[in-house]
């Protein structure tokens, strides 16, 4: 492992401060000028338990966590011994020490806090023989006590930034910037002697480690941004006013985002009894003319199915979230899968009519967000974004530059009060809401409350006008003017400039890798890599779930020999629907697959790659590889 | 110019205006107690000064779901149990307009029991009219949550084990604003209270008593009736909430036994909807939501980027 990367580790337990502790320690490396990625791991515990942050730092672009890590600050779980209760918990305030040496790289650094993690328990992992063997430079420091000095208990995690900086060479005064802007009086004092004092304490050590901070070089304004807060500027810039929802993680923290800010977007947020309502919530207010979202996670999501078909029958557009986490049923709340791709396209009865996002990153998940809403609007149909718990709660930093947009707040297919006048729907004497003609499938809708323009939508199958009706050429009209919009989507994505889909690699490789969601940056690492090693390979990243982009993975296909795909489920469903899709490649596919809770890292696509191409050793720990069909 | 010149549109309406133009496919028995209800509300909107252009009527599913086929307004005929929900957000989205939600007694208290309790508790100026006819009329029979105990259906061969639920008890103590108790067969009261249900501000409940003459046969038709406003036995104060409950569950208990008590049970003039107490607080806008996505001069320069600070 080089040392032009950082992969810094803090472990402690849940409640003590980690997530906010590593927000500013990614914050001040990306003001440093470096690029940042942040993984988050915790369990689904409120307070306790063991957990850690990563953050990654390069002067390079970051893609994913990287293999392993290679500076460990070691916290203790403060309540595992709870004081208070005099409750003690086994070995659990170890933890955050000894659960992390398995990942830990070959020359890493450790930290961690003698005030909590006391030395003569050490003596039963053996760290000195590990650290021996591994190369492992061990600093133990009295964080605690530091901390205490100057301030109380809880501020030790301050004093392991300071270790950390010195350790690295780095200047705390990007530290103490951060401070500042978030703290004052007492406390901010408190804080910035800790981080002082811990920073000098390391002087006496005799410092034999060579990772220090690499120089940061990025240009332009960057913020740093998880993917759960760039789907809801997408969705605030796509001029979205209106959310309901009900609490599910990890969908919660767009949820949250979102009741935070539409008040002050002159918007509307609801809490409601249960996703049925959430959904149906968002439908009311779409339907009386105001762009809405909902959203939910794999549980909730399947309450949503019968709103979400009526949205589809009534041509009632709304933007729906699903963020994705290890299932079937309540599954593993803390732990991202990429499980529910099936079930978020064919969810609800009849044959689905909606859009299907999967962003892959950070810039993405704005992007597509603002995509879905505005076809959803263009087309009158439930848009939705999938996305995991690694996507959501992972930190990025990206260029402000990508917000940088004029607001959204076009209705789309709606009419005003003098073209309802001006229109040719009267025919009938009364507003055709749902004309069969339209050639893009779309008929213009009007809102209640406008003059001339009432009509009734149903959940029935229904004639122009919106009144029930089994008539079989009513019914064959209808159904297939609806089956146009997809297909006038798809004409209209492929006419852009851009497309969603995104590619890596030499363009005349020999193998492909096929990929969707949350993965793909981590496979575009493993790409480089093994071209780097002589492996002639390219990837394709593939966002555009409904309608699917037929053109382009088509010829991605064609130009390789085989083509392995890498996602985060046990049954392969990317690759069944892409087979399902294109009616053939079926013997040129085969699948490396990860289910275990944790995302890929770069070198289990690498080491499942060259298994698969040369057949080898097996595919590495928890990475099943499933060969092509017929094989 | 508003967007939406059809609200709060000064002209007089009659009740043909509700009639539809073209001929609807939905269909209900003959003598069917939904017509009741149909009768009543196309009475009662001109009375409340409100036009088909300015109304927004959101229905479930079952016979009483039809009602949107038969009544001209915008309408949105949704799913089994679920026109709460899209009712109160199409009210937030745009309060100028008239919100009337409609529903069987399965849709209301059945499978929407939940959106029921909660639209109450947040008092969502929205009317609900629920056609109670003890049955599942439009699955052809089955029993429903207020079908009596005892009730004999082919879903429950040897009768109904149940007590059936108490809808004017359980939506006072949902937090109702309004509640009454009406009848098909009672058009002059009907008309009048949906006129006061439509024009209370808050929510406002009426249990519509309907019979199904295909699936109810032995049920009562609801007659003879009582109003227990113009009647010197029931003297009780509607704004009391103790005084009302007692009647409520009065009623419930004769109904249970074949006496037909009807009328106005509560009524709390005083208690702001969601929509004023929300706006109080500062978490919805002054002005209609729904306006501002037509409006020119809207206030749409906030964006993201107002927020990147914290990121940067
Ligand atoms: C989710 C769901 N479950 C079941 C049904 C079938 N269903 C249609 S109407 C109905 C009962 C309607 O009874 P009620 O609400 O009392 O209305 P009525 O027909 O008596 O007016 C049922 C169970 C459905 N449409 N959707
Ligand atoms: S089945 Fe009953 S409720 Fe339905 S239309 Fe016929 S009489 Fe009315």
């Amino acid at each position: 492992m080089t040392n032009d990367t950082l992969m810094w580790r803090i472990a402690g337990g849940s409640g003590d401060g980690i997530d906010s502790t590593s927000q500013n320690f990614a914050k001040a490396l990306m003001r440093a000028g470096l690029d940042v990625f942040t993984h988050r791991h915790y369990p689904s515990r409120i307070r306790g338990g063991h957990t850690y942050v990563e953050v990654r730092a390069s002067d390079e672009p970051v893609r994913s966590r990287g293999d392993g890590f290679n500076f460990l600050l070691a916290l203790g779980d403060s309540f595992a011994r709870n004081p208070q209760e005099g409750a003690y918990y086994g070995n659990e305030e170890l933890k955050p020490l000894t659960e992390n040496l398995d990942d830990l790289n070959e020359g890493g650094v450790i930290v961690y806090d003698t005030g909590q993690i006391e030395d003569d328990e050490l003596a039963e992992v053996d760290l000195e023989a590990r650290a021996e063997e591994n190369d492992w430079h061990v600093y133990p420091m009295n964080l605690r006590e530091i901390a205490r000095e100057h301030g109380s208990d809880v501020m030790r995690n301050t004093a392991g930034v300071g270790a950390t900086a010195a350790l690295l060479d780095m200047d705390p005064g990007h530290f103490e910037d951060l401070m500042r802007d978030t703290m004052s009086g007492d406390i901010l004092d408190a804080n910035i002697e800790i981080l002082e004092a811990a920073y000098d304490r390391v002087e006496e050590f005799d410092e034999s480690h060579d990772l220090r901070v690499p120089t940061g070089t990025h240009d332009g304004e960057q913020a740093l941004m998880t993917g759960s807060n760039a789907i809801a500027y997408g969705a605030l810039d796509a001029g979205c006013r209106f959310i309901s929802g009900y609490p599910m993680t990890p969908w919660t923290d767009v949820f949250t985002i979102m009741s935070q800010n539409l008040p002050e977007f002159g918007g509307i947020s609801e809490q409601v009894e249960d996703e049925i309502a959430a959904a149906a919530l968002a439908l009311g207010a779409s339907h009386a003319g105001v762009k809405a979202m909902s959203g939910s996670s794999g549980g909730g999501f399947a309450l949503m199915s019968e709103p979400l078909g009526l949205a589809e029958m009534t041509e009632t557009p709304i933007v729906l979230v699903e963020a994705m986490r290890a299932g079937p049923s309540t599954g593993m709340p803390t732990k991202p899968e990429q499980g529910d791709l099936d079930f978020v396209l064919y969810t609800s009865q009849g044959d689905s009519n909606r859009v299907v996002f999967a962003p892959a990153n950070v810039e993405e998940a704005y992007e597509q967000t603002r995509a879905a809403f505005e076809l959803a609007y263009d087309y009158q149909l439930p848009a939705i974004v999938i996305y995991d718990q690694k996507l959501g709660g992972e930190m990025r930093n990206v260029s402000t530059d990508l917000f940088d947009r004029e607001p959204a707040p076009d209705l789309g297919a709606t009419l005003t009060e003098e073209e309802i006048a001006e229109a040719a729907h009267h025919e009938s004497g009364k507003f055709e809401r749902f004309r069969h003609d339209p050639e893009n499938g779309v008929s213009p809708r009007s809102i209640p409350g406008q003059k001339g323009g009432r009509f009734l939508a149903t959940g029935n199958e229904h004639n122009k006008v919106g009144h029930i009706s089994e008539d079989p050429d009513n019914r064959v009209a209808q159904m297939s003017r609806r089956a146009r919009k997809l297909t006038s989507i798809r004409e209209e994505l492929d006419a852009k400039d851009s497309s969603h889909q995104t590619y890596q690699g030499p363009e005349d490789a020999d193998y492909g890798i096929l990929t969707w969601g949350s993965q793909q940056d981590t496979v575009f690492e493993a790409v480089d890599r093994l071209n780097e090693k002589g492996v002639s390979v390219k990837a394709l990243g593939v966002s555009d779930m409904m309608p699917y982009p037929e053109a382009e993975v088509t010829e991605f296909l064609e130009s390789v020999e085989e083509c392995v795909v890498v996602e985060m489920n046990a049954t392969g469903q990317f690759r069944g629907l892409t087979q399902r899709e294109l009616g053939r490649f079926g013997p040129k596919m085969s699948s490396l697959l990860k289910f275990d809770g944790e995302p890929f890292e770069p070198h289990e696509i690498v080491e499942g790659v060259e298994s698969s191409i040369d057949g080898g050793q097996p595919a590495p720990h928890n990475v099943k590889y499933v060969p092509a069909a017929g094989d | 110019m508003s967007a939406f010149s059809a609200i709060g549109e000064d002209r007089e309406t009659d009740r043909e205006e509700f009639t539809p133009g073209i001929e609807p496919q939905a269909t209900w028995c003959p003598g069917c107690g939904d017509f009741g209800v149909l009768k009543a509300l196309k009475q009662a909107m001109p009375e409340v000064g409100r036009t088909p252009d300015e109304t927004l009527l959101v229905t479930g599913i079952g016979c009483s779901g039809k009602l949107n086929s038969y009544f001209d307004c915008y309408g949105y005929h949704s799913i089994h149990g679920r026109s709460l929900p899209i009712a109160r957000a199409a009210k937030l989205a745009n309060p100028g307009l008239e919100v009337i939600a409609a529903g069987g007694d399965g849709d209301g208290y059945g499978i929407g029991g939940n959106h029921f309790m909660h639209t109450a508790r947040e008092n969502h100026d929205i009317t609900y009219i629920v056609f109670n006819n003890e049955i599942f009329g439009l699955t052809k029979g089955q029993t429903s949550p207020t079908s009596p105990k005892g009730h004999k259906s082919k879903t429950q061969p040897h009768g109904s084990a149940k007590d059936p639920v108490r809808p004017l008890t359980l939506s006072l103590a949902s937090g109702s604003s309004y509640v009454a108790r009406t009848a098909a067969v009672n058009p002059r009261q009907a008309k009048e209270i949906l006129q006061e249900a439509i024009e209370h501000d808050g929510f406002a409940h009426v249990d519509f008593l309907t019979q199904c003459p295909t699936w109810n046969k032995d049920a009562k038709e609801y007659v003879p009736y009582t109003d227990i406003q113009d009647d010197d036995e029931f003297d009780f104060d509607t704004g009391d909430r103790m005084e009302a409950a007692e009647m409520m569950y009065e009623a419930e208990s004769r109904l249970w036994e074949g006496e037909v008590l009807t009328g106005r049970f509560y009524h709390d003039a005083d208690r702001p909807s969601y929509g004023a107490e929300k706006r109080s607080v500062g978490e919805m806008p002054e002005d209609p939501l729904a306006e501002r996505y037509f409006d020119d001069d809207a206030q749409w320069e906030r964006t993201a980027d107002e927020l990147i600070d914290r990121h940067t």
